[in-house]
């Protein structure tokens, strides 16, 4: 690995500061995935900024109508939080899908959310569920954030520092894990709220999105027959060696079906 | 350069260290401590496992310096002496390795799964094993050591 300086803060300022200043800097948070593109040499920073000793970036707090998590947290933290097993199910089971038990010991929902990989769990779940992300200077709807593949609407001085998820009457995420990376080749995610139902899709496109007019008929009539009539539009669907666009768009009706039918 | 404090099997260590080595390449030549396994480099085969302040971890992805200050255990760090952590000789007993080298990241995840969950399932513990490679047992063998650990 080429070389970098490595700096340690302890607060969140002190990392805007670094961020600030540097040349070409990258903030590290679990490193599950900045270490590996460093390894390649995809990214070549000349300052690698840990946030990892920020202790006000660390817990999970229920609001009464929504839940914050701190960008620090481990995926194992969320999958076990008491706070999010019992509010928003789905949420606590998309996190604990993620990679593997060593994965989610290091791996955090800020490192996820700001690294936006089309194939990652955590988008599905910031979308259907209506979050809102906050930075260190900012805050930004769940809708706006997905710019492109890897790219978000936050600017590079910023830091994720909280996201702020709405507590869904129901919820579940559905994933079909690529055999090899255990990443989602396809994954739903369907929230169901007073006022609404939101269906959000990952691993099939550059970036996740919404189903909104799958969403309208599923507030009409919710019921799996509503899906054996839908047609999955694949036009911006992924081909790879992985799956054709044909294939994700199956995988997502079928995902779709079996969410629905355990959410009835 | 960089200065770390780390605590490695009980032991503290103060080294001079370069900012990007990582935390596998910092015991196995820095520390001298060989146990711990790089089989694939990329995250997938969990010959590095680890413990950092108790949980298994990955040592191939990780920075000796984001450890900086913490605690942690390697394979060598399990058995006292000649006595074996009960682990090591369930999969002794079981014939759950063959060449050996994807065993002391096994074990140290093991070890871990059995902290976190005393009475794990057939199935929880295939779980667990999810970043780990083996080419040679078939895996059954190592399923059949974790469950003698529990009984
Ligand atoms: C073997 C393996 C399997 C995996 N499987 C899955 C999977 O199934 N599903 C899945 O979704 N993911 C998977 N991942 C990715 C994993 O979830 C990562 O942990 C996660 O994507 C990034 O989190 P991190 O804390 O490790 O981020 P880091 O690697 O530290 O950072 C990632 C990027 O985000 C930036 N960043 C980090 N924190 C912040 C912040 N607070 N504010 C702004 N920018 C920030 C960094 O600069 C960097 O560009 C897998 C990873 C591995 C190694
Ligand atoms: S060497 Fe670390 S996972 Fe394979
Ligand atoms: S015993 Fe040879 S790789 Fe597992």
């Amino acid at each position: 690995m080429y070389n970098f300086k490595f700096h340690k803060v302890d607060n969140i300022q002190d990392a805007v500061a670094i961020l600030s200043t540097s040349e070409d800097p990258k903030i590290l948070s679990g490193g599950h995935t900045l270490i590996p593109t460093l390894k390649q040499r995809l990214s070549q920073p000349t300052d690698v900024i840990d946030i990892s000793n920020i202790d006000d970036l660390k817990s999970i707090k229920n609001n009464g109508n929504k839940i914050t998590i701190d960008a620090l947290c481990t995926h194992s933290q969320v999958a076990k939080s008491i706070d999010v097993t019992t509010e928003i199910v789905g949420l606590a089971s998309m996190a604990s899908q993620i990679g593997d038990p060593q994965v989610r010991h290091r791996g955090t929902i800020g490192g996820s959310i700001a690294n936006a990989d089309p194939a990652a769990d955590y988008p599905a779940a910031v979308l259907a569920l209506d979050a809102q992300i906050n930075t260190s200077s900012n805050s930004y709807n769940s809708d706006d954030f997905f710019v492109d593949m890897f790219e978000t609407a936050i600017n590079s001085d910023e830091i994720i520092t909280s996201i702020d998820f709405k507590i869904p009457k129901k919820s579940i995420y559905k994933k079909f894990r690529n055999p090899a990376s255990g990443y989602a080749m396809a994954g739903v995610f369907v929230a169901i709220f007073d006022n609404g139902i939101r269906v959000a899709i990952t691993g099939a496109s550059i970036k996740a999105f919404r189903l909104h007019d799958l969403e309208k008929k599923l507030e009409n009539n919710f019921s799996v027959d509503v899906l054996k009539e839908f047609n999955v539009d694949t036009t911006n669907y992924n081909s790879d060696i992985h799956a054709s666009a044909k294939y994700r768009g199956n995988l997502v009706k079928v995902l779709l079906e079996e969410a629905v039918a355990e959410l009835v | 350069m960089a200065k770390i404090d780390i605590k490695i099997n009980g032991k503290g260590y103060s080294e001079t260290i370069d900012d990007n080595i990582l935390l596998v390449d910092f015991l196995r030549e820095k520390i001298g401590l060989t146990g711990t396994h790089v089989g694939c480099d990329t995250s997938q085969c969990g010959a590095c496992v680890v413990h950092v302040d108790g949980d298994s971890v990955k040592s191939c992805t990780t920075l000796a310096m984001q450890v900086n200050g913490k605690d942690i255990t390697t394979i060598e760090g399990l058995s006292e002496g000649d006595n074996l952590h009960p682990i090591q000789k369930a999969f002794q007993n079981n014939h759950a390795l063959q060449c050996g080298f994807c065993t002391p990241g096994l074990v140290m995840s093991a070890v871990d799964l059995l902290q976190k969950n005393k009475n794990p399932s057939e199935d929880e513990i295939r779980e667990w094993f999810e970043g780990h490679i083996c080419r040679c047992t078939g895996y059954k063998n190592i399923i059949k050591a974790v469950q003698e650990a529990i009984a």
